[in-house]
């Protein structure tokens, strides 16, 4: 059998593959000619990718083989998108890429042993949250479309959400492995509803109160929701209570409901993803032409390159933040249905070998955080293409990989560095003693 | 927590098949009812990043092309007429904002290259930006900017000469003349002009009561119905009692008893009302609809932007029927409630010049594609035998008499047999003409030469205290003799 670093590698040429042809298919539209300019960036990425892929050879030989190759198709659909719309946006993109290798190269050397984050956890949670306020410090925080997502020091600019969605992970999954035993064997039934015990009950609350905290203060709904559900997804994996998740469920409507009608900007999100017909040359533009761009696509899409953006003769949006929010809506008009579901299935794959590897871990916390990093990571690409798709209001959360955004490539890549510790661990486990047994000859 | 685990997972999956869902539903069932919102502009741009083929005159002249503006993604094409109001009429104009007419409306496929489905997916295959066809139409330059300038010089109106034998549509000119060039910055201003009324095709769209050019119809209607010969004779008085009005001749002039070719040449007015009464509803609205009255011409331009010609009931906006109750008598001179268009007069010239049978009008003569190939070209067709070769041969004869000796003699061209009919239809109070009580319409059809016709013409003049033989028989002289000399 092919060992899974061997398996990586093969899987490895086709995304390298997949991105000259796609560089290709740019380059064709724009200059009506194809230099060997693709080919050289398919080379830079492919040597990349190896060095990566070496790299992995060496500390996590046993690490889930497909997961960096479903991640390296993203960031090279990603690039080859962007690209299309910016050649200098591109260009930040594939730096952005390079550096958070190069984090996930420093967390995998220093958080070999990833149990030490446990000790860490209340500090975690806490700075997790505190820079999730900077935007809202006058001087370094920025406001974009009514929410403060962005911090700004001197010439580095980041998003704190994309950080803080980790550090949350890493909490509650150490929390939860520490009470989930008592959450189960406390709770009670109140009136046929299985109720936590009450003394567990303050955490929960407070993670409910930050989540609605950051809708209010932060105006961010997009987070708000997607820490919420991962908080809920986290809960039900530790105790295997459903009503637990019925009530979180309930505590955050009725909290978005009261908020929607309280807090104008989350009430206009939502008036917009009603009606977005009321202002189609206003507040209703993005998600219109969100959709418009769409039904421009069609079965296959018009092909990489053909898509409009922007007003031709102008510089007025067409599709508005097509790098970032409505990244999705460019994919299905550019590669259409069929491209769109092929990239969803990508998503998908992902999420499945993450959670394989919550299912092989053999302790709870690796267990918990495995399934809650693969959970966020799931959340936030619904969340964002729900949104721009109508089936939630749309908000601004970035598309994992593909989006444009130096934060989100780099928190991301963290987060896959985490799963591939955990995933190298217990496989290694795993492998040990059927290894040790077959040496010995064992008797069947 | 396995257990857990794998139902998490299966609830993303759920999560992410209502995406798919969703997003099935944008791209590809609600697609094109999206794609007809109001607030979707994309189809517009789309279409103007095509650059859309040109128009040309029969002998090349550009009427309309299509010029780059901006660089990259960015680039569009803006429509341009280099020779302004020329062929305003009947090319009309197309831009994405203001939508398009005429012409460029009825032939929009071809001028965007959408004439096969099967190259527009190759192309799509390979990448290829789409790009239009060329259309070469039938017009004759020289002559239609003689006939805009001759109609600019007599007042609103229209000129339409037709090749009889194959309905090539050589000249239409309509005043006021409209410069397409404008519509992008004076749309509103075009479209507001209740007098001059830019935007509208006279030719195609103008109604106007033809006089007595019908008197060639009620002709041909007798004559091949059998009803009369070109001997016949029938009294004609200087007037006549008809439903309680006296129908009369010019000067009251009492004719005695004519044949055709005096009653045609002299325009009797109680000669053809008394053949219109003989000839009955049934007959006079048949011969009407072979020649192409109630219906739509058969020409290559918008349905909606081309007037049905035939006896109008303005109240109820209807055409009469041969079953309703008419004025035969007056509708026999081209009075009663009739309307007709100068192109359907054209019609009637171009069916009597062509031994009978009528052409189905075309601007368009062939489609030329982007690597310069023909693609397609005019075939012409037969709209209907509307009389006999005999027939149009006795009318042709007495039409002959109305150019050397009659109302219409100032149609001669020297060295050239020409056939015609005047007309001038009192229009007092028409408020087009400012409601003055001297107004006419005034007409000349006719076709030449007479002896082997190779252009049929209809010249109409609105607002004119003169006649059809003083205004618009010289306009058709003037055109014929170009499109004669050009060939």
């Amino acid at each position: 059998m092919t060992s899974a670093r061997n398996r990586e590698l093969l899987a490895l040429v086709p995304v390298a593959i997949l991105l000259t042809a796609g560089f290709a298919g740019v380059f064709s539209q724009e200059n009506e000619q194809l230099g060997n300019l693709s080919l050289i960036y398919g080379a830079y990425f492919l040597a990349v990718c190896l060095a990566t892929h070496i790299f992995l050879r060496i500390r996590l030989p046993n690490a889930d083989p497909y997961l960096f190759p479903l991640v390296a198709t993203l960031t090279a659909f990603g690039l080859v998108m962007i690209y299309r719309i910016d050649e200098t946006l591109a260009r930040d993109q594939a730096n952005w890429f390079v550096l958070g290798l190069v984090l996930f190269a420093l967390t995998i050397t220093f958080l070999r042993d990833y149990e030490v984050l446990e000790r860490y956890r209340y500090t975690i949670a806490i700075a997790g949250l505190l820079v999730l306020l900077a935007p809202r410090v006058p001087g370094i925080g920025q406001q974009v479309n009514g929410a403060y997502l962005g911090v700004k020091i001197g010439p580095i600019a980041f998003q704190p959400a994309e950080f803080t969605k980790i550090a949350i992970v890493v909490f509650l999954a150490s929390y939860l492995r520490e009470h989930r035993e008592v959450l189960i064997v406390g709770a009670r039934r109140v009136l046929g509803v299985t109720l936590p015990p009450l003394k567990h009950f303050g955490p929960m609350l407070v993670v409910w109160g930050a989540s609605m905290f950051m809708l209010v203060f932060i105006r961010d709904l997009g987070s708000s929701l997607m820490f919420f559900a991962a908080f809920l997804a986290l809960l039900y994996v530790a105790t295997g209570r459903f009503s637990f998740v019925v009530i979180g469920m309930a505590m955050f409507l009725i909290g978005a409901w009261f908020f929607a009608s309280t807090v104008p900007h989350v009430h206009d999100r939502i008036e917009i993803w009603l009606h977005p017909y009321n202002d189609p040359e206003g507040t209703g533009y993005q998600i219109l032409n969100s959709i418009f761009a769409q039904a421009d696509g069609g079965l296959f899409g018009a092909g990489f390159g053909q898509a409009l953006i922007v007003v031709p003769g102008t510089n007025q949006a067409l599709l508005p933040a097509a790098q970032t929010d409505t990244i999705y809506s460019l994919i299905v008009n550019e590669v259409g249905l069929f491209g769109a579901c092929g990239m969803l299935l990508v998503y998908l794959l992902i999420a499945a070998r993450g959670f394989k590897i919550a299912l092989l871990a053999n302790d709870g916390f690796s267990k918990l955080l495995a399934t809650g990093l693969t959970a966020v990571f799931a959340i936030q690409a619904f969340v964002i293409i729900g949104g721009v798709t109508r089936v939630i209001p749309l908000t601004g959360v970035t598309l994992p990989f593909i989006s444009y955004g130096g934060s989100s490539i780099v928190a991301n890549f963290v987060l896959l560095a985490l799963l591939l510790l955990i995933s190298d661990r217990a496989r290694r486990e795993a492998a040990e003693p059927a290894g040790r047994m077959a040496a010995m000859g064992a008797p069947a | 927590m396995n257990r857990q685990i794998v139902k998490l997972f299966a609830f993303i999956v759920v999560l992410f098949g209502v995406l798919v869902g969703f997003t099935s539903w944008w791209s590809v069932f609600d697609a094109e009812a999206l794609k007809e919102k109001d607030a979707n502009k994309r189809l517009l741009f789309e279409q103007q990043q095509i650059p859309r083929g040109r128009i040309l005159a029969a002998d090349g002249t550009v009427i309309a092309k299509s010029v780059p503006k901006g660089t990259g993604s960015s680039k569009r094409y803006v429509r341009r007429y280099p020779e302004g109001a020329l062929f305003g009429h009947p090319i009309g104009y197309s831009f994405v904002q203001f939508g398009d007419s005429e012409f460029e409306q009825f032939h929009n496929k071809e001028l965007i290259g959408e004439g096969s489905e099967f190259s527009s997916i190759l192309d799509e295959l390979l990448n290829e930006r789409q790009e239009g066809n060329d259309i070469v139409t039938s017009i004759d330059a020289d002559a239609q900017r003689l006939a805009l300038a001759e109609l600019e010089e007599a007042g609103f109106g229209a000129v339409v000469a037709i090749e009889p034998a194959t309905g090539a549509v050589k000249v239409m000119a309509s005043n006021a003349p409209l410069d397409p060039n404008r519509v992008p910055f004076d749309f509103e201003q075009l479209s507001q002009n209740e007098i001059d009324r830019p935007l509208v095709n006279r030719a195609t769209q103008g109604l106007y009561p033809p006089g007595s050019t019908f008197k060639v119809v009620t002709a041909a209607a007798g004559l091949d119905s059998g009803a009369i010969t070109a001997e016949t004779t029938i009294d004609a008085p200087g007037s006549l009692e008809v439903e309680g009005t006296p129908l009369q001749n010019d000067f009251n002039q009492d004719f005695g008893p004519i044949g055709l070719d005096t009653a045609l040449t002299n325009s009797v007015n109680t000669w053809f009302g008394q053949l219109g009464q003989q000839l009955g509803n049934d007959t006079l609205f048949q011969y009407m609809e072979r020649f192409g009255f109630n219906a739509t011409p058969a020409i290559d331009l918008p349905e909606d932007e081309v007037e049905k010609s035939g006896v109008w009931d303005i109240e109820n906006e209807e055409l009469l029927t041969a079953k309703d109750p008419v004025d035969l008598a007056r509708l026999a001179i081209g009075q009663e409630r009739l309307l007709t268009t100068p192109l359907q007069m054209a019609q009637v010239a171009a069916a009597v010049a062509n031994g009978g049978k009528l052409m189905k009008p075309q601007i368009w003569k062939r489609v030329i594609d982007p690597d310069g190939r023909v693609t397609e070209t005019m075939d012409p067709s037969v709209y209907s035998e509307a009389i006999s070769e005999e027939t149009a041969a006795e009318l042709t004869t007495a039409m002959e008499g109305v150019v050397s000796e009659g109302t219409g003699t100032n149609a001669a061209i020297s060295g050239v047999p020409v056939a015609g009919k005047t007309g001038t239809a009192e229009t007092p109070g028409n408020k087009a003409c400012g409601g003055g009580v001297d107004e006419n319409q005034a007409w000349f059809i006719g076709f030449a030469p007479a002896d082997d016709p190779q252009i049929a013409i209809a010249a109409s003049v609105e607002c004119t205290e003169q006649f059809g033989g003083d205004v618009a028989a010289p306009i058709f002289r003037d055109v014929a003799e170009a499109i004669l000399n050009g060939e």
